[in-house]
């Protein structure tokens, strides 16, 4: 069985679940069609958590901005005043900060992504919804109930594919937001104990890896700072 | 015939298209079944593509079923795992 197959059976499974069974089938497209709305204000819904996670992440990388001049001065200060052990200290945090920043911005530009995701499948499934409704009206004014049972489930299934499809985004966007928010929080945390070089969570020999990395850079900012302050 | 891209809307395709894409299709099982990230991200992006290059977006108006159905081009082989193993991606 392959993986189309497969997406077929979860889709039907998810479809399912939103076809419940309404005795009389001129109901089932009212019903559906409150579905509709329902998923569509969740889908708003959605996208305005996104954005708030997004605008937060934002946030946090301005502070980290700010963090990271405030140590790059401290750093020129400390060399003019030939305090090179300080120096030192401040460009090994302003680097620590600066990978933190680029992991932000990596984690901003995926929640844009999915920003731009949910609000194109909003439209999507706004158009559906409202062509379902003209549908719906005309289905119940001129169908006899034999033909109309045929149109309904037809339109039914075929709405319900998108509301398939539209839940799987959302879901997706909702883990992903919940995985930041978790992040973040913890950046949050080490942001105000100052301790973020334990930050980075990765195995031990990523870590010394990272560590080295670090070294090297610091004594190459530092050699150019001093550089700097010959001049 | 019509083809759902999951995320991306429908798309109206001539029937010959499913035999190559049957073939990528068994490509993607393999890498699954060999933890291939690279060959399950490169062969799902031309499944996606095959798909656009030779069909016709359906009307964001039209109210239709899909015959065969394309999981999003951001899936992950781990989703993909889960996905063959029945966990369902879609919680209910």
């Amino acid at each position: 069985m392959g993986l189309l197959d497969r997406m077929e059976t979860v889709v039907k499974a998810k479809m399912n679940k939103i076809m419940e069974k309404v005795e009389d089938p001129r109901e089932t497209l009212d019903y559906s069609y409150e579905k509709q709305l329902e998923l569509l204000q969740n889908v708003k819904r959605g996208v305005a958590e996104v954005t708030t996670s997004k605008k937060r992440l934002e946030l946090q990388k301005a502070k980290l901005q700010e963090n990271i001049d405030r140590m790059a001065s401290q750093a020129r200060e400390a060399v003019n005043a030939g305090r090179d052990d300080l120096a030192k200290m401040a460009i090994e945090r302003k680097v620590v900060l600066t990978a933190q920043a680029d992991s932000l911005d990596k984690q901003i530009a995926d929640l844009n992504a999915e920003q731009q995701k949910l609000t194109a499948a909003e439209n999507r499934l706004a158009i559906k919804v409202e062509s379902f409704r003209a549908k719906k009206e005309t289905i119940k004014a001129q169908y006899s109930a034999a033909e109309a049972q045929t149109k309904i489930s037809e339109s039914v299934t075929g709405i319900s594919e998108e509301m398939a499809d539209v839940g799987l985004a959302m879901q997706r966007a909702e883990d992903k937001t919940e995985q930041m928010k978790a992040r973040s929080a913890a950046l949050d945390e080490l942001l105000e104990s100052g301790v973020l070089e334990d930050y980075s969570g990765g195995d031990q020999i990523e870590g010394e890896l990272a560590k080295a990395k670090t070294s090297s850079d610091v004594d190459a900012e530092l050699a150019r700072l001093k550089q700097e302050a010959k001049k | 015939m019509i083809i759902r891209i999951m995320g991306e809307g429908q798309y109206d395709v001539d029937e010959r298209v499913v035999e190559e894409l049957n073939v990528i299709d068994n490509r993607i099982v393999d890498h699954v079944s060999k933890n291939e990230e690279v060959g399950f991200k490169a062969d799902l992006g031309r499944l996606i593509s095959t798909v656009k290059i030779n069909g016709k977006q359906v009307d964001a108006k039209e109210i239709t079923k899909s015959d065969i159905i394309i999981p999003p081009k951001d899936l992950t082989l781990e989703e993909a795992k889960g996905i063959f193993k029945g966990d369902g991606l879609i919680k209910d």
